[in-house]
């Protein structure tokens, strides 16, 4: 029944979250600020883990085929679609849904506590479209780049593993990420991106925007934007790569 | 003047508010008065729309708000101010960002104009050079002058207060008192106070509404209520023994 009534709620907040947004001259605003705020103040946290996962990927993979009848070039190939398909979408979409959708339901959470959204409403502001809608413009519009990035920094961390451990020859390991190369592959992971994204941003700003009580409860709605966005990202990975790839 | 005629609403089966009726009147401070968890908060958000009413009925200036569809609405709304119990001021905008955000929401006006009306508000609540400041860096009565500051900026002609002197000390409670009552009549607004501080009825309290148990248990002025033989609202204003002891030497 709890399941019922969020989804109700969910579809009901959307659509004022769609609703008409205030003057355009501060939408835009908004949307820079969000776009600065949730995407480039994410682009440490995704450099970092695709180096490092980029790595350990190409090490996997390097050392669980070392049949002689196997290329190396073949871990450059598995590598880069490893992280073309799912890595680079997915895994860091889960990240994302970790620190960004913690914070966009905290932050509306504590707006909510303190009255802030309140004091919206008397103004006769949508509230829901103000707060929400230019975040999720900003995740839909970021996160592909930063899926792309991830990408770029990802194969680049697996070839640092190669340089570094020698376990496949520089040469082999680029020949490989230019093997047999499917450019559908990239629409594919920036498809899902986008609808990563959404997700973040909107069911994030439900659990923070229908926060009620005070600090615990802001911790609460918190911790549920981003099981609720994780679980979303991986059915709707299933679903998309169900219907993207068969 | 703002009128509520027969007012029902309850959360989840329990009835906070029954049969409210009270009339508030433009260019007075009407304060609601009542014990924590009378139902008084209740009234006010209900006046203001942030709960729709089970029953009953909500007019400004002879204009139905619970029966208005929401552009409607809007339109009383542009015309209301509110101070918050906390405040409610906007964390990540600065003080002047705050006071100008309602103009930049819904005036026309230039930007420069906009500066020197949000400047006028912060001047009229005795605020200076603080246009920079972060709400946190504020005083909660700073605060709470800026949060006046911001109800006024677009000139309403209806102004609620929730709990104004919630968390601030006697004297800070008088001049914020004393802002909220000479700002109705300034700019003749129908004003309503929502308040349990006796300091506040017996200084700005021109009408009085005591709300008990969800119900309108009085209505007067200050003076009137010296003079109540009403039980209920005798038990929440001669609550401490001190007032008791006092009252009974003023009657011998």
């Amino acid at each position: 029944m709890r399941f019922l009534f969020h989804t109700g709620r969910y579809f009901l907040f959307l659509k004022r979250v769609f609703g008409r947004p205030v003057k355009h001259r501060i939408f835009f605003r908004q949307i820079i600020d969000e776009i600065d705020d949730l995407g480039v103040g994410s682009l440490g946290i995704v450099g970092i883990i695709s180096v490092f996962i980029g790595a350990v990927i190409t090490l996997q993979t390097a050392y669980n085929i070392e049949l002689p009848i196997i290329p190396r070039y073949t871990v450059g190939l598995a590598a880069r679609d490893t992280i073309l398909l799912e890595f680079s979408s997915t895994i860091v979409s889960l990240i994302l849904a970790g620190k960004v959708g913690s914070h966009i339901a905290s932050e509306i959470g504590t707006m909510r506590v303190t009255e802030q959204i309140d004091a919206l409403d008397v103004m006769g502001i949508n509230s829901a479209g103000y707060l929400v809608l230019p975040k999720v413009v900003a995740m839909v519009f970021i996160n592909p780049f930063l899926v792309m990035i991830s990408m770029g920094i990802g194969i680049f961390g697996g070839w640092m593993a190669c340089v570094t451990t020698g376990v496949v020859p520089s040469a082999e390991f680029i020949y490989g990420i230019q093997y047999a190369f499917i450019p559908f592959y990239v629409l594919y992971s920036l498809i899902k991106s986008l609808v990563f994204g959404f997700l973040i941003a909107s069911i994030s700003g439900y659990w923070g925007y229908y926060t009620s009580g005070g600090a615990l409860e802001v911790g609460r709605s918190s911790t549920r934007a981003v099981v609720v966005s994780s679980i979303q990202i991986l059915l709707f990975n299933l679903i998309l790569t169900q219907l993207l790839l068969a | 003047m703002i009128e509520v005629h027969g007012v029902y609403k309850a959360f989840e089966g329990v009835r906070v508010l029954k049969d409210v009726s009270a009339t508030f009147e433009t260019g007075k401070t009407n304060l609601i008065i009542g014990q924590s968890g009378s139902g008084k908060t209740v009234l006010l958000k209900s006046i203001v729309g942030l709960h729709q009413v089970d029953e009953g009925e909500i007019f400004y200036d002879n204009r139905s708000f619970t029966g208005m569809h929401d552009k409607a609405r809007k339109g009383i709304r542009k015309e209301m101010g509110m101070l918050f119990q906390g405040s409610a001021l906007f964390d990540s905008k600065t003080v002047e960002e705050n006071v100008r955000f309602p103009l930049d929401v819904f005036s026309d006006m230039s930007f420069s104009d906009r500066r020197d009306r949000a400047n006028f508000c912060l001047q009229r609540v005795h605020l200076e050079n603080v246009n920079n400041l972060f709400p946190s860096e504020l005083s909660g009565g700073m605060q709470k002058r800026v949060a006046i500051a911001r109800a006024i900026s677009l000139n309403p002609k209806y102004l609620f207060c929730d709990e104004p002197n919630s968390g601030l000390d006697p004297r800070t409670s008088i001049v914020i008192d004393n802002l909220i009552y000479e700002i109705t009549k300034e700019f003749n607004m129908t004003t309503i106070v929502n308040t349990h501080d006796m300091n506040s009825v017996m200084g700005i309290g021109e009408k009085v509404v005591f709300i008990a148990q969800g119900e309108k248990g009085w209505e007067g002025t200050k003076d009137d209520i010296l003079k109540s033989d009403n039980e209920r609202l005798n038990d929440f204003i001669y609550a401490s023994k001190f007032l008791k002891k006092l009252r009974a030497e003023v009657n011998k």
